[in-house]
């Protein structure tokens, strides 16, 4: 187990260093950051020394080593719009995203695992026939779309919920179940086929022989094999809410992670782009390494492959 | 001695059991989603001469119809000789009202649309800009079938050559492969999308490299595993021994036998890819305006949405969703017809 972590944790760092070396390219690529800190009036000698204070002087791997050395730090530079540190303007947007993230994922469960279960239970019958509806409809509707449709059902035409932004309590209904609409659907089908295969398993067919009643049997020995796949995925599913929130909290007017980083790409607000995509990718390794962890835990065949 | 049988009578099949044959028919062959992806390869290849409208122009004076079946909004206007700005919505000038009813006066109350019926000359309506959404809707199948079938070849070809080397290889090779493929689900790839549109311009090629970087992956991976499975067959063994070369062993010995998986794969990605480009031009990193694309109509609708103008979006996402859904129901059937094997792998 302990040679397991150690490797584990090894891929991720190599993986968190090849991304914010990609990010160093891109803003590099995107043009000197001084002609966004600079205006026209500003002379060449403004210019050398904000050179001098950016490391701009210095060739581009000595400039790399900069960058990390900050990143280290938890020191991603001065947001350009706000003029305050990106660390700050992260940590003041991230409590929004974590909470929309955790909600869409705990709805993306409670509707797909049971549904899952349900409808491999009742194979073949309406049950089976909803679930799959559920489950098109999550793989197929663009969320922004179905975003929009929420909004202009329950919002505008009921007046049930709030259409955007984030003040009472239920003004999280309607962005956690667009974002979490997709992944119920994965995880019910990922549930569904899991069970299928359990059920069709020599040790329940024994089980159904010694005379268990059929309640303990998918509760008991059934649910608990089907629950690994939709284990696996959630590694990727919490990497893939966080890019979903872009979306979502751009359509719902959401004050977290996403909508910030649509902002300071189109305020051309490098400093802040780059301190949230790091942050974004460090929630998808955190996260995928945690996963990981659990996953060996469960099931000792991967700690030693 | 043969049992005697003349006296059982075959009961012709019952309504429900017809109704049940013609439901397993539509089961055991996709029809309706081939028809919809027919129809949308149909209208992608001939918008010109399907879609009733041009799709880039529009009458400002004809913004905003509401579809055919749509009967319109009335109100209940006084008749006012000059209108001010701020009265808008509760007055009607006396020319305006004259133009339907010559007989009215200041000061009379009558009955006008505040907003107009639908007619046939726009079926599905018209937007902000008094463009006709069905025929925008019709050239958007464009947009998504040259971006999917773009991706689809350049990506997937990608994909191939680094599974098929990771697997024959492996080592050193399929480690970085691995780590690769790590990287790019670390990744918020529509970010980086989004930082090459800004920087660099919108353009198709950019949207096509972004989602080329995100698909090869998937087949990538896929190839793999299907190499590390035929490599250790005799066949392979056999042309070795007779001398071929590696190249010759991976396209032509190993290769064919991976198509099967790969035109899953293939088919689901590309709703995948479909749902990607919309995203993006729903961002507004998609094919520059007024280029019609399902995503940026999407946007376009959006903030008409709280006027009740809802079918300006409401359109190109069902185009949206019924492509993709079709794609997805397509791609499990040839999934269970051509590699039940890949049942797991979802």
């Amino acid at each position: 187990m302990q040679k397991f972590l150690v490797r584990r944790f090894l891929l991720a760092f190599v993986t968190l260093l090849s991304v914010s070396l990609i990010i160093f390219i891109m803003s590099r690529v995107s043009g000197d950051p001084r002609h966004i800190y600079l205006d026209d009036y500003s002379t060449q000698e403004d210019w050398d020394r904000m050179g001098a204070v950016l490391g701009l002087d210095k060739p581009y791997y000595q400039q790399y080593g900069i960058f990390l050395k900050g990143a280290f730090r938890g020191d991603f530079g001065e947001s350009v719009r706000e003029g305050r540190p990106v660390t700050e303007v992260v940590i003041e947007r991230a409590p929004a995203t974590l909470l929309l993230g955790a909600v869409a994922f705990t709805f993306s469960l409670l509707i797909g695992v049971p549904l899952g279960i349900l409808s491999a239970v009742k194979r073949g019958t309406m049950m089976d026939a909803f679930g799959k509806f559920v489950a098109l409809i999550g793989q197929s509707a663009p969320p922004f779309w179905l975003g929009i449709m929420l909004m202009f059902f329950f919002a505008v035409k009921m007046g049930w919920l709030p259409p955007y932004g984030k003040q009472d309590w239920n003004s999280i209904v309607l962005p956690a179940v667009t974002l979490g609409w997709y992944y119920a659907a994965a995880n019910l089908r990922l549930v569904r086929s899991a069970m299928l295969d359990v059920l069709d398993s020599e040790y329940i067919k024994l089980a159904r022989a010694k005379g268990v009643n059929s309640r303990a049997i998918i509760m008991k020995h059934a649910f608990r094999n089907a629950l690994i796949p939709p284990l696996t995925f959630a590694g990727v599913t919490i990497g893939a809410l966080v890019t979903g929130s872009l979306v979502v909290e751009t359509v719902f007017a959401w004050p977290g992670l996403g909508r910030l980083a649509i902002e300071a790409l189109f305020a051309f607000d490098y400093p802040l782009l780059q301190g949230v995509v790091i942050t974004f990718t460090m929630i998808y390794i955190t996260a995928a390494f945690v996963i990981d962890v659990a996953y060996a835990y469960v099931d000792p065949r991967i700690r030693y492959a | 001695m043969a049992a005697d049988l003349s006296g059982i009578v075959i009961a012709p099949p019952t309504r429900s059991a017809k109704v049940a044959g013609i439901y397993r028919k539509f089961k055991r062959w996709p029809v309706i989603p081939v028809f919809l992806l027919g129809l949308v390869v149909f209208s992608g290849l001939f918008a010109p001469l399907i879609s009733p409208h041009d799709p880039e122009k529009g009458e400002l004076r004809e913004r905003n119809i509401p579809p055919a079946w749509s009967s319109g909004e009335k109100a209940t206007k006084t008749v006012v000789e000059r209108m001010s700005i701020n009265e808008r919505t509760t007055t009607v000038t006396l020319s305006d009202a004259q133009k339907t009813d010559p007989a009215v006066q200041i000061g009379d109350q009558i009955e006008v649309f505040s907003r107009p019926a639908g007619s046939t000359k726009f079926l599905l309506g018209t937007d902000h800009l008094g463009r006709d959404v069905l025929s925008r809707v019709i050239y958007g199948a464009r947009i998504s079938l040259l971006v999917s079938i773009v991706t689809l070849a350049v990506g997937g070809s990608i994909g191939v050559v680094m599974g098929l080397a990771a697997g024959w290889y492996g080592g050193v090779v399929d480690e970085i492969l691995m780590r690769l493929v790590d990287i790019k689900l670390a990744i918020p790839l529509i970010l980086i999308a989004l930082v090459l549109v800004i920087t660099l311009g919108q353009s198709l090629w950019i949207i096509v490299t972004v989602l080329c970087l995100f698909i090869w992956p998937r087949f990538a991976r896929q190839v793999r595993g299907e190499v590390l499975q035929l490599k250790h067959m005799d066949y392979v063994s056999l042309a070795k021994v007779s001398g071929a070369s590696t190249a010759r062993i991976l396209f032509i010995h190993i290769f064919p036998g991976t198509i099967n998986t790969l035109i899953v794969v293939a088919t689901l990605q590309v709703g995948i890819v479909i749902l990607l480009e919309s995203t993006l031009s729903f961002l507004g990193a998609g094919v520059p305006p007024p280029t019609p694309a399902w995503g940026s109509m999407v946007a376009d609708g959006r903030d008409k949405l709280a006027g009740g103008v809802w079918w300006i979006s409401t359109f190109p996402g069902i185009a949206i969703m019924l492509t993709v859904m079709s794609l997805n129901l397509f791609g499990d059937w040839l999934r269970d017809t051509l590699d039940p094997r890949l049942r797991q792998l979802e």
